[in-house]
């Protein structure tokens, strides 16, 4: 696992910050992530991983989602991509992974 | 947010110039009182769809005191139903929790309040009403009814030395996000500079507070710390380049690159009374005098950072020099750069100097 700076735990349950909203921006055709006075563009894997955060799906269930999502590619490289962009999104305080 | 033609992400809807509090360094222009509140609720809700259909995604509600706009509720409700990311800047005077339920159920994103210092006397000092211990109740209101928060603290010599004070305020408050945002000499604060600003010894000392703090915090309070640009080497982008990312629209209906952007002379805004968004955005004469780099002089014409700071700030270099399309005198290559310096050895000048509070005054006696 990438060391980011924060732990995140396997049975986490990640959930998008209260102050950060999920919007399809159909201008450019992509998911942005808004929040006050900032935005940022999601690629396609970090937008399917922020909409299973809900706080319903552990950090195993999304990743393993993810891999059959991205079949054939090999899921060690999904979960590396998802860890890295979870702990990330922790880090910046837009993912809560508490509970 | 990247790409380079121009996009507006932001729209800043000025929706009042009149305000409670009148602060040292208020940001709206000296001659506030001349332009009145011209757009109805109507004329708003039809900016914001036009703005959307542009391509933004964030509406910052600010003023003025926007509260004081009793369509407000509409007005979020309008830009909710756009998927607009919406944003109150409040000062929390007059707010009551009945309002703050409503804008809730409207679909608010976030409240942000401003707080002028961490103790009574001194915020109240700064914003000219007693409206200290009112504020932190409405920033207690905002978290109690489940609303994200942002704290706004505006720094100056004044409460510079209290920084780490001021972080431990935002964290009792429970704030999502604190703003520490060095006064910008425009507005109100240019002629209050000697007394607000602050020395660089000052400054580098609550740099380094907020540093540490900002790890300590990582992950639960964003805590962002604007430095000035009086004590940066390079000027800021100002508004992320002239008519590339945002849009104002007045109170009068001004649609403007900047907030500041109506003191520049020679520039004809529209009134988006009169022509669409779109065609402002694209055609307004205002928008395309210093967009991209054919208008810039040297230094800035063939410096490597063009690119990263679109050659600074307009208004400061003309409120400055004289000259809105000079370079930015902020920055240690522009001839205007001794403007700056003089200013920050006027900082080590012992001694309080008086501030000049907000007030209706008209252009023609300004």
């Amino acid at each position: 696992m990438p060391d980011t700076g924060s732990r995140l735990a396997a049975e986490a349950r990640p959930r998008l910050a209260p102050k950060v909203r999920l919007r399809w921006d159909r201008k450019d055709e992509r998911y942005m992530l808004l929040y006050p006075e900032r935005g940022l563009v999601l690629n396609a894997t970090a937008a399917a991983v922020v909409k299973l955060c809900t706080g319903e799906h552990t950090v195993a269930a999304i990743v393993e989602r993810l891999a059959e999502q991205y079949a054939p590619q090999p899921p060690e490289a999904i979960e590396r991509e998802v860890l890295t962009f979870l702990h990330a999104m922790v880090d910046r305080g837009l993912v809560r992974s508490d509970g | 947010m990247t790409g380079d033609a121009p996009r507006p992400y932001t729209l800043v809807a000025e929706l009042t110039y009149r305000c409670p509090l009148r602060c040292v360094y208020c940001s709206n222009p000296l001659d506030y009182a001349d332009h009145r509140d011209a757009l109805s609720t109507a004329d708003w809700l039809r900016v914001f769809r036009e703005a959307e259909a542009l391509g933004v995604v964030q509406l910052n509600l600010t003023g003025g005191e926007p509260l004081i706009r009793d369509d407000l509720e509409t007005l979020v409700e309008g830009a909710r139903a756009l998927d607009l990311y919406t944003n109150l800047i409040t000062s929390g005077i007059p707010c009551t929790r009945e309002r703050l339920t409503r804008l809730r159920a409207c679909g608010l994103d976030n409240v942000q309040v401003s707080v002028q210092d961490v103790r009574a006397p001194e915020s109240d000092r700064i914003a000219g009403l007693r409206s200290f211990e009112r504020k932190l109740e409405v920033a207690r209101l905002v978290k109690e009814l489940g609303l994200p928060l942002t704290i706004n603290v505006v720094l100056h010599r004044e409460n510079l030395d209290r920084v780490a004070e001021i972080i431990a305020l935002g964290e009792s408050l429970h704030a999502d996000r604190l703003e520490l945002a060095n006064t910008q000499y425009l507005g109100w604060a240019l002629p209050n500079r000697r007394a607000l600003l602050p020395t660089r010894e000052q400054l580098d000392r609550a740099r380094e507070v907020a540093r540490a703090a900002r790890e300590r915090l990582r992950g639960s309070m964003e805590l962002l710390f604007v430095i000035p640009d009086y004590y940066s080497e390079f000027p800021k982008a100002c508004m992320d380049g002239w008519a590339r990312r945002f849009i104002v629209v007045s109170p009068d209906g001004l649609a403007l690159p900047c907030h500041a952007a109506h003191t520049l002379p020679g520039l004809s805004f529209d009134r988006v009374q009169d022509r669409s968004l779109e065609e402002i955005w694209q055609h307004s004469d205002a928008f395309n005098a210093y967009r991209g780099e054919a208008w810039m002089p040297e230094p800035c014409r063939s410096c490597d950072r063009r690119a990263a700071d679109f050659g600074g700030c307009r208004c400061q270099a003309f409120h400055l020099t004289g000259n809105a399309a000079a370079t930015d005198p902020v920055c240690s290559l522009a001839p205007g750069h001794g403007l700056i310096e003089a200013a920050r050895g006027e900082s080590s000048a012992p001694g309080p100097a008086d501030l000049e509070y907000r007030t209706a005054r008209s252009s023609t006696s300004a």
